[in-house]
């Protein structure tokens, strides 16, 4: 049998916390071919995040591994780009350094100057950011910073695009601008993607697959949907199609029924929370980017599991 | 008659205009311009006040009157010095030129004039020595902030030393400092006097610590996601510290060389007061021992002038980090 392009193959974490260690994920097995669109779906803190830094070589896994195009995943590295919920341009470089400091780095030997700049221009282009080539982060909305991320991420001519909630801090309607221009993209360029969503909509419009993870602590895979709708998917053709309502149905049931939303199950008052929120720490320094206060109760759900 | 009602009417228009504009200039020039100058009167009347009730050996307590009078002394005495100077350089000029024209072959010597340094002399040797002793502290300061603000390890085994070296008096070092630099500066030739190097090496071992300080805290906040951008581009660490690090830590960085450059002028007093080296605290020292009945007054100068001086330094320090930080909207206090 053929390999898999991306393997994640059994992974666990553990992080040391002051008292026992945390387990946040357990035996996380998961196999995604070339070009496909993968979404990872859960509710916060269930270490979806922790699993993409994983795939990222952010973290380093306590148990299994990562194996892209059959070698392991040991280091951070630009075949596994990542887009970040808060952009994260460097604020001092303008829109075209920011993509030219990737561009540099991942081209120098194979690029010339001039391919290089027709490079970072053809990426800027790619979501609709070519007008604003010498604007400073500072000086553009949210939503086109998160344009020029993707862009970085898209001109390292990644194996694998890594997006970290890339929508979240977003209002409504430019994260509907934003899925688009990625469909539209991934259409064209055929990435493989995995994307960490909160978002049932987006996951069922985006993805061919949606992996949904269970509650933490020692959180894993709960189910997979494959989502066969047709491409290319245009969002208001499917808002009354018998299909999507049907995916989207079917996660909603996983999240909101076999996996209840252990924030509202909890008091707040839980004493075992305390302690819990000084074990989720190492995870959440990245988990949790500001902008998203609905997460700010990490993993609250200990007892409930134990 | 309707064209020139309306021109009447422009025109007061225009009038009303520029008088509203003025009295917002009025209201930004009130704001910032009128209570810091009631402050200031209100000191001074108080200082006056004070000063007519303290009576000291050396006659009574400089008030801002006298400190003015003794201020116009130094400049005039500073000037008379200047043509003296002048005077003594074209009397020799005029001997050697004598001596050439009797005899071509005769050896011409040219001397310098050793007069006694001024106020405004003793100003410029003091600026001169911080600037320098600053500057060696901030070389240093500046690269070993980063790299133990980037290395937990480098932070763990540094921090213990700068922690105990920090709260040293620079009167503890000069002594130690007088010594190495005499031991170990010995040159025919040398490019800069043992005092000027003793005092400055004084004032950059006690500026560096907060440079250091600060520079490492400013690392060490740099944002995560910033950091993780870095390690998915695999840049190298020259790369990594040159275009992430160094604009992250560039407000602490400052924050910590205006803290430095605050400290080394407040040392610099002191060590040259201490150790009789050239600089405004030799001005201060030579006229508390001189006693006459100025010197009072001469030294309030010299105190008011070390002041205002501090107080430019940090504004120049402010004006160089908005030019060097990206953040230009960034608000600077």
């Amino acid at each position: 049998m053929k390999n898999p392009y991306l393997e994640i193959s059994h992974i666990g974490i553990e992080f040391a916390t002051d008292g026992e260690p945390f387990r946040a994920l357990q035996d996380v097995d998961l196999s995604i071919d070339k070009g496909q669109f993968v979404s990872l779906i859960g509710h916060s803190g269930c270490g979806k995040s922790t699993v993409l830094n994983i795939i990222a070589g952010l973290y380093e896994a306590s148990e299994g591994g990562v194996i892209l195009e059959g070698r392991e995943v040991d280091k951070p590295g630009p075949d596994r780009a990542v887009v970040f919920q808060n952009h994260a341009l460097l604020p001092w470089l303008t829109v075209y350094q920011n993509v030219e400091l990737a561009v540099k780095r991942v081209f120098r030997k194979t690029k010339n100057k001039a391919e290089m700049h027709e490079w970072i221009e053809h990426n800027l282009s790619l979501v609709h950011m070519d007008h604003a080539l010498h604007k400073l982060p500072g000086e553009i909305s949210g939503g086109m910073k998160q344009r020029v991320g993707i862009a970085r991420c898209l001109a390292m001519q990644p194996k694998v695009l890594l997006m970290d909630e890339p929508f979240g801090a977003l209002d409504a309607l430019t994260r509907a601008h934003l899925q688009d221009s990625l469909m539209e993209i991934q259409t064209s360029l055929g990435n493989t993607v995995i994307m960490i969503t909160h978002d049932v909509d987006e996951a069922v419009l985006l993805s061919d697959r949606i992996v949904m993870m269970t509650n933490g602590p020692a959180a894993t895979i709960g189910e997979i949907l494959d989502v066969k709708l047709p491409r290319p998917r245009n969002r208001l053709a499917l808002a009354e199609d018998a299909d999507f309502i049907h995916y989207r149905q079917q996660v909603l049931e996983f999240l909101y029924d076999k996996q209840k939303n252990p924030q509202i199950e909890k008091k707040p008052t839980d004493p075992a929370r305390k302690l819990q929120e000084v074990a989720c720490k190492p995870a959440s320094s990245q988990d949790d980017a500001a902008g998203d206060t609905g997460k700010a109760a990490t993993g609250s759900n200990k007892t409930r599991a134990a | 008659m309707t064209d020139l009602a309306a021109i009447f009417r422009n025109e007061q228009g225009i009038a009303r205009f520029s008088i509203s504009q003025l009295s917002s200039i009025a209201r930004t020039v009130g704001k910032t311009l009128a209570l810091p100058l009631a402050g200031i009167l209100i000191f001074l009347m108080l200082w006056q006040g004070v000063a007519n009730n303290i009576d000291t050996s050396l006659g009574q307590f400089p008030g801002p009157v006298q400190v003015w009078e003794q201020s116009k002394g130094l400049l005039a005495e500073h000037q008379r010095e200047r043509e003296k100077a002048a005077a003594f350089y074209q009397r020799q000029e005029d001997r050697n030129a004598k001596r050439l024209a009797q005899n071509p072959d005769a050896e011409v010597k040219i001397r310098s004039y050793t007069g006694k340094a001024t106020f405004l002399d003793q100003v410029i040797t003091s600026l001169y020595t911080v600037s320098f002793g600053f500057l060696i502290a901030t070389v240093i300061a500046v690269p070993l902030g980063i790299i133990c603000g980037l290395s937990e390890k480098v932070y763990q085994s540094v921090n213990p030393i700068i922690q105990t070296f920090k709260p040293v008096s620079p009167l503890a070092w000069l002594p130690l400092v007088t010594m190495v630099v005499s031991a170990l500066y010995v040159t025919d030739d040398p490019m800069f006097e043992k005092a000027f190097l003793t005092s400055a090496f004084t004032v950059a071992l006690c500026c560096l610590w907060p440079t250091v300080i600060n520079t490492t805290v400013g690392v060490t906040s740099i944002d995560r996601d910033l950091v993780n951008v870095s390690r998915v581009l695999q840049l190298p660490s020259l790369v990594h510290v040159r275009k992430i690090v160094i604009p992250s830590a560039i407000p602490m960085i400052f924050t910590g060389m205006r803290l430095s450059l605050a400290t080394g002028w407040m040392v610099l007093i002191a060590a040259e007061m201490l150790a009789q080296n050239p600089g405004l605290g030799k001005f201060i020292w030579d006229e508390f021992q001189n006693g006459s009945s100025d010197s009072l007054g001469r030294i309030m100068v010299a105190v008011v002038t070390i002041g205002l001086i501090g107080f430019l330094l940090d504004r120049l320090m402010l004006i160089l980090q908005k030019r060097i930080s990206w953040d230009k909207q960034a608000i600077l206090r």
